[in-house]
């Protein structure tokens, strides 16, 4: 939670009033033009259904708040390993609990709340899918973690040598864990620079028009995803 | 042709549920195998494509009523979701939105990202989860079919339960993290993944059912499924709010679920407790569908 | 992964698909085959993708029994394999032909 507080510092320099209960943040922060609501999660947490209904709820009461018509955007803080692993988040419906966390995302998304992700640490499978993947821009902050799995893992499970792997990420994107992989197939927004004035960055994210799901064009533009878009589009005007 | 009446939903291929769901002669396939729309880096790492790279898309008829139907192939790389693969879902899901068919039919049978692409799978099913609820935020609902050999799992896992309606087989298993990964994690003692009867009652069409993550649990029969359909155009003809009060309400469901069931790690506890009986996971799938109502 | 084509004679299918049709998936000891138009009438096109090495003789055998069978001739097979025993090719290209037949 420390290093989040510099990290809160820096960017609201206006003020932010965060706390942090079992590794769920909830709280706001300052921009020059208002303040915004902050919920996410922190220490590489696995999210478990408990984490789940803390962010869900942190949502809603964020949507609940108002004010009417004029509705806060939300920064969302992913810092997490990934679901959590265990056989009683599996019988009570660990994947229910992050379905109804992306409904509340989206319930505020359709709402007017603009939604922004930072990703701060790690921000892996599951536990990035159910809201920090579901934000309106997505950046990754310096020494960012993103992936779905390790290479020696997947090296395990598709029986594809750890060697070869290693020789075939030096030139695709499309599996090796990295936050610039992720840029590249545009499934991350912007990269911010250590140097980089993060409060003023921010505030053009947050403020920014939010626009449809636009990430799969941007991975055809940057070269790190050529088909999805336009194999999207052709199965929209097939005949 | 593809259609046999009686036929296992579990055993048939992507291609026979489409034809055994549907209206006889009224599906109509959307970018189908002839565009050899195939995965490049299945390719590139020397591995065997698919045509249609393990999903059908397209539209057809549920007694007359069209409906946008997408049916993943789980024999194929376990009907992971890698970028050409998500893309047909997601261009199947935004025209939906622009055609309004009566219900997007989502024969989900995945493991969940395929990990040859896996950075491309997590994006595309983030570009699926944004785009069914954009259908949902259209008022059309999309209803999950859960009875295929992969079940529903990560990714998929949540896509299913972002549905507005979950027609699952005793057979079909729903979850977020396989049990093969919590046992390579967390160690045997915590899941043994070789027993099967015990990974069937912490993830099966019987538990999903007995929690109401299920709407309805059916026989390991197309024809079920297909019946299954035909009520939900019924019982469930629009997309489920998203007022406040109605996110609030699951909150507060899910919440108490949390509670109730803090040490559940079996269905068995769970049948125990509401006297289900302990032969609750032997029984067919209409007594364990009556002696549930006969509880509620 | 390995492949080839075999253009081979045969008689005109007589009534010919409408539309594109995929038969079987590509699963472990198992093979999927795409059925289209395009050669001549009596001329019927082969193109494989095959997991399995060394075994293009056993294709080709396979196939010209196929051709001697039925009528095949105006027709293209393209098949992915995923390292298929030939009698599961046979009952694939058996299952197609059915499927042909099939009003």
């Amino acid at each position: 939670m420390e290093g989040k507080r510099t990290l809160f510092d820096r960017l609201f320099p206006g003020g932010h009033g965060v706390s942090c209960v079992g590794q769920v943040l909830r709280g706001w922060g300052a921009t020059t033009r208002g303040r915004v609501h902050v919920i996410g999660t922190t220490d590489h947490a696995a999210i478990d259904a408990r984490i789940a209904l803390m962010l869900s709820q942190a949502v809603l009461d964020a949507v609940a708040q108002g004010p009417a018509g004029s509705p806060l955007p939300i920064l969302f803080i992913a810092d997490t390993q990934g679901q959590a692993l265990s056989r009683h988040e599996e019988a009570l419906g660990l994947n229910g609990y992050f379905a109804h966390l992306a409904r509340c995302v989206q319930g505020a998304r359709e709402r007017g709340h603009h939604l922004v992700t930072l990703i701060d640490g790690e921000a892996v499978s599951g536990g990035f899918l159910a809201f920090g993947l579901l934000a309106d821009a997505i950046v990754a902050l310096p020494g960012a973690e993103v992936r779905v799995m390790d290479l020696r893992a997947m090296a395990r499970i598709t029986r594809i040598s750890h060697d070869r792997l290693v020789a075939l990420a030096r030139t695709s994107p499309v599996f090796a864990p990295g936050a610039d992989n992720y840029w590249r197939m545009g499934g991350i927004h912007a990269q911010w620079r250590p140097d980089q004035d993060w409060a003023a960055l921010l505030e053009q994210q947050l403020y920014a028009a939010p626009a449809d799901d636009a990430r799969a064009d941007l991975g055809a533009v940057r070269g790190g995803r050529l088909l999805a878009a336009s194999l999207a589009r052709q199965v929209c005007d097939a005949p | 042709m593809n259609r046999i009446p009686g036929k296992s939903y579990r055993e048939a291929t992507a291609r026979q549920r489409v034809a055994g769901l549907l209206d006889a002669d009224s599906f109509a396939e959307w970018v189908g195998p002839a565009a050899r729309a195939t995965s490049p880096h299945l390719a590139a790492l020397g591995l065997p494509c698919s045509f249609d790279d393990g999903v059908v898309v397209g539209q057809g008829r549920v007694e007359e009523a069209v409906v946008t139907i997408i049916a993943q192939e789980g024999q194929f790389n376990g009907g992971a979701v890698g970028e050409v693969h998500g893309a047909k879902i997601r261009g199947a899901l935004q025209r939906a939105v622009r055609e309004r068919p009566t219900a997007v039919v989502f024969c989900i049978d995945s493991g969940g990202v395929r990990l040859h692409e896996a950075n491309a799978g997590l994006l595309a099913i983030s570009e699926i989860m944004r785009a069914l609820l954009a259908v949902q935020g259209a008022g059309i609902p999309v209803w999950a079919l859960v009875g295929g050999s992969c079940g529903a799992f990560g990714g998929m896992g949540i896509v299913a339960r972002l549905c507005d309606a979950v027609v699952m087989s005793e057979e079909g298993r729903l979850g977020l993290s396989g049990p093969e990964v919590i046992e390579t994690v967390m160690g045997v003692e915590e899941f043994d993944a070789r027993d099967r009867a015990l990974v069937w009652r912490v993830t099966g069409g019987k538990i999903r059912r007995t929690l109401g993550e299920a709407t309805v649990l059916v026989e390991d029969r197309l024809s079920a499924f297909r019946a299954a359909l035909e009520s939900l155009r019924h019982s469930c003809p629009v997309a489920l709010p998203r007022t406040l009060d109605a996110l609030q309400a699951v909150q507060d469901q899910l919440t108490a679920r949390a509670t109730r069931e803090s040490d559940l790690r079996d269905g068995q506890a769970l049948w125990d407790r509401l006297g289900l009986g302990a032969d609750a996971a032997w029984m067919d799938t209409a007594q364990f569908n009556r002696r549930l109502q006969e509880l509620a | 992964m390995e492949s080839f084509q075999y253009d081979l004679p045969a008689r005109p299918c007589v009534a010919l698909p409408v539309r594109a049709e995929l038969w079987g998936v590509v699963s472990s000891g198992n093979l999927e085959v795409l059925v289209e138009t395009g050669p001549p009438p009596d001329q019927c096109r082969f193109q494989v993708e095959t997991s399995a090495h060394g075994f293009s003789e056993v294709w080709q055998a396979v196939l010209e029994d196929f051709v001697t069978r039925h009528a095949v001739g105006g027709l293209s097979f393209s098949i992915h394999d995923a390292g298929a025993t030939p009698a599961v090719v046979s009952l694939r290209l058996e299952q197609a032909m059915q499927s042909l037949k099939a009003p």
